[in-house]
């Protein structure tokens, strides 16, 4: 739908506004070219406003006004995450970069560099990756906040991957300033055959723009595990967009615990024939604070791919969820087999969910699926385990892990996946006190 | 042990009046049977003695050792010692069998000032009564009830009830859905928890139950009260008469 010349020029305003006293960061005139043309699309299109189709169920206001809305910082006892977990750590306190606390970028099988120093190498490969995918992901769907990334962004990873690692890369994102306003863009690269897996953590920033683009190429698979959690008034948008050989997979989780507002949108081509892209999320919302949105756009443009995408979200208190995904099916894209289910399970009847599934399928021989509900506690159940002498906080903890648990099955090591559970019975738990 | 007086129940939701007036005492160590027609409200009574929510007691009382049931929370009738064998055994998905049971046990404990089983221990008991009534370890690591057989269902709740080692086991109708051999392994499973301490309620429409498990008192229900009491002879005027001739004779 066209949108009037008024709301056309409401959105121009609040862009350039929020344009007007920014920069682009300087570099090699490959980077200075990609940021260049990511302004131009930003003002093209505009920021989001709320009338835009993509952006009915979440606010962008506070993503767009000028300064970040101060979000306090959030203590509880909680140790580490994946304490047990080898891992390459990369530190990121408010988004800036903190070489005190990270390892060193020693791996074998990839290689890691900082956005800061690539983005001013004249030659460097971070060239045809660096806003291509995000460029790519703006085909169907407006993505005036990733673009706005492209452009503004200063640091970030950029990982070449040409073996199988060892361990994963774990990106901590540390929150310490109440008014930081972060922006990180990660560029990924694997080559034929390769194989990482990436975890990322932490509240990030008051106010997070993170974007992550993965290039898989043949036979190489991707892994990656994020935590969102921790800091009530914290707000994050952020995009992965990814481009898939043959043969290769792509495998994402996400647990969203609190956050006044995230965003998160995952934008995956399937272009190599026999590819695997998987992408889950579970997220619990306590509060009218709380509002949390799953954007997934999956394009199917090989033959005899799959695409599952499980999203599972428990509300309660006046939380809201949000969930818009899409499986679009080309028309030489035969065999193919796509599966979404989104499911909410309300713990009160101030909690909502809003949910926006769609198939668009263009070829004649495929298999899709889609499902989506929303759902109480089951009071059978319920009463089942309170007949065993089960109290009922205890019992809904149980049913609530229970209805998470597909979500959860989507991560396939173990040992990553026993941290997540952790985190969501110690989440629980600081609710029943 | 379990003292039911003149009991009044309807439904919550629309005004229809299920127990009108049952009186029943369970004494410790006895096996009473509850047999009656469609309707007669036997299954109502294992409900609102477990606590199911969905029904207003209008009247009368019930009591597990002098112990007022009615007020209490069903988790809480189950710590006092209430087990409910379910006709229809709930299916949970996402929760294993064994964190349930060990989630169930632990909670009672807990409640009753216990101290919890730990992960050790509460293997090595579930797996030795688990093997009496036939129940693989496979079955134990399931989610509950899910994908279960009718008879591995019923097979499932004499394991909690061996598990949570109630004083007052109300068995719903456990025989449907059985075939012979089934019905015997379950039969044998709560004969062996048969003693001098534990009460018996088992609700059934046929006698062959009773071939199994053995009565001493056995109650006819019917139009939600208990309209004759007596010894197991009564099941087999049931079984062989049908419940027609008793309910015209109280009539």
């Amino acid at each position: 739908m066209a949108q009037s010349s008024k709301m056309l020029q409401i959105k121009q305003d609040v862009t350039e506004a929020f344009l007007a006293d920014r920069a682009l960061p300087k570099g090699a005139a490959w980077a200075n070219d990609a940021r260049a043309d990511a302004l131009a699309r930003v003002r093209e299109m505009g920021l989001p406003h709320g009338r835009d189709e993509y952006w009915k169920f979440t606010k962008p206001d506070s993503l767009v006004q000028l300064d970040a809305p101060k979000a306090a910082l959030f203590h509880n006892d909680e140790g580490p995450l994946w304490a047990d977990v080898d891992s390459l750590k990369i530190v990121f306190v408010d988004g800036v970069f903190d070489a005190d606390a990270s390892d060193v970028f020693a791996l074998e099988g990839l290689k890691i560099e900082r956005l800061a120093d690539v983005a001013d190498k004249d030659i460097h490969w971070a060239k045809d990756l660096y806003g291509v995918l995000e460029t790519r992901g703006q085909d169907a769907v407006q993505r005036p906040l990733a673009a706005l990334n492209t452009a503004f962004a200063t640091d970030g990873v950029v990982i070449h991957v040409t073996g199988k690692t060892r361990k994963p890369v774990n990106l901590v994102y540390l929150h310490k300033s109440e008014t930081s306003d972060a922006t990180l863009h990660h560029c990924i690269k694997l080559e034929e055959g390769a194989e990482m897996t990436l975890l990322e953590t932490g509240p990030a920033a008051a106010r997070f723009n993170k974007s992550l683009e993965v290039e898989v190429a043949d036979r190489a698979k991707f892994h990656h595990v994020r935590v969102q959690g921790r800091d009530h008034e914290r707000r994050a948008v952020t995009g992965i967009f990814t481009r898939l050989g043959t043969e290769s997979a792509f495998k994402s989780f996400t647990l969203t615990m609190n956050g006044v507002l995230t965003r998160n949108e995952c934008v995956i081509e399937l272009t190599g024939d026999d590819a695997i892209a998987h992408v889950a999320g579970a997220c619990v919302g306590d509060g009218k604070d709380f509002h949390h949105d799953d954007t997934v756009f999956i394009t199917h443009d090989a033959v005899n791919c799959e695409s599952r995408q499980v999203f599972k979200k428990v509300l309660r208190n006046g939380a809201t969820g949000v969930f818009q995904g899409k499986i679009l099916v080309k028309k030489d894209a035969q065999k193919t087999d796509g599966y979404q289910i989104s499911q909410s399970l309300l713990l009160d009847d101030d909690s909502q969910f809003l949910a926006k599934p769609e198939l668009e399928i263009y070829a004649d021989d495929v298999i899709c699926s889609h499902g989506s509900t929303t759902g109480a506690i089951d009071e059978d159940a319920m009463f089942y385990l309170q007949s065993r002498g089960v109290p009922k906080a205890e019992a809904t903890d149980l049913l609530v892990l229970a209805f998470l648990a597909e979500a959860l099955e989507e991560i396939e090591d173990e040992t990553l996946a026993e941290g997540i559970l952790e985190r969501l019975e110690g989440w629980l738990a600081r609710r029943a006190r | 042990m379990l003292e039911i007086k003149d009991l009044h129940v309807k439904l919550e939701e629309e005004d229809k009046q299920i127990l009108k007036g049952v009186n029943l005492t369970v004494e410790p160590g006895k096996v009473h049977a509850i047999m009656g027609p469609n309707g007669s409200g036997k299954s109502t009574l294992s409900y609102v003695l477990s606590g199911k929510g969905g029904y207003e007691v209008t009247g009368g009382s019930a009591s597990l050792d002098g112990e007022e049931l009615l007020d209490m929370e069903a988790e809480e009738r189950a710590a006092a010692g209430l087990f409910l064998a379910f006709q229809y055994p709930v299916e949970i998905p996402g929760v294993g069998n064994m964190t349930f049971l060990r989630t169930a046990v632990n909670a009672q404990r807990k409640a009753r000032g216990e101290e919890e089983m730990s992960a050790g221990e509460f293997l090595k008991v579930i797996r030795a009564k688990a093997k009496t009534l036939k129940i693989d370890a496979e079955m134990l690591k399931r989610p509950v009830n899910v994908g279960f057989s009718g008879g591995e269902k019923k097979r499932n709740e004499i394991l909690q009830m061996a598990m949570l080692e109630p004083k007052m086991c109300i068995l719903d109708e456990t025989d449907s859905g059985l075939d012979v051999d089934a019905m015997k392994l379950v039969s044998e499973g709560v004969n062996a928890l048969r003693d001098e301490g534990r009460g018996f309620l088992v609700i059934t429409h046929y006698q062959r139950l009773l071939d199994h498990i053995k009565p001493d008192v056995v109650h006819i229900m019917a139009d939600g009260r208990i309209v004759k009491t007596g010894g197991p002879e009564l099941a087999l005027e049931v079984e062989n008469n049908g419940y027609a001739d008793i309910l015209a004779e109280v009539a």
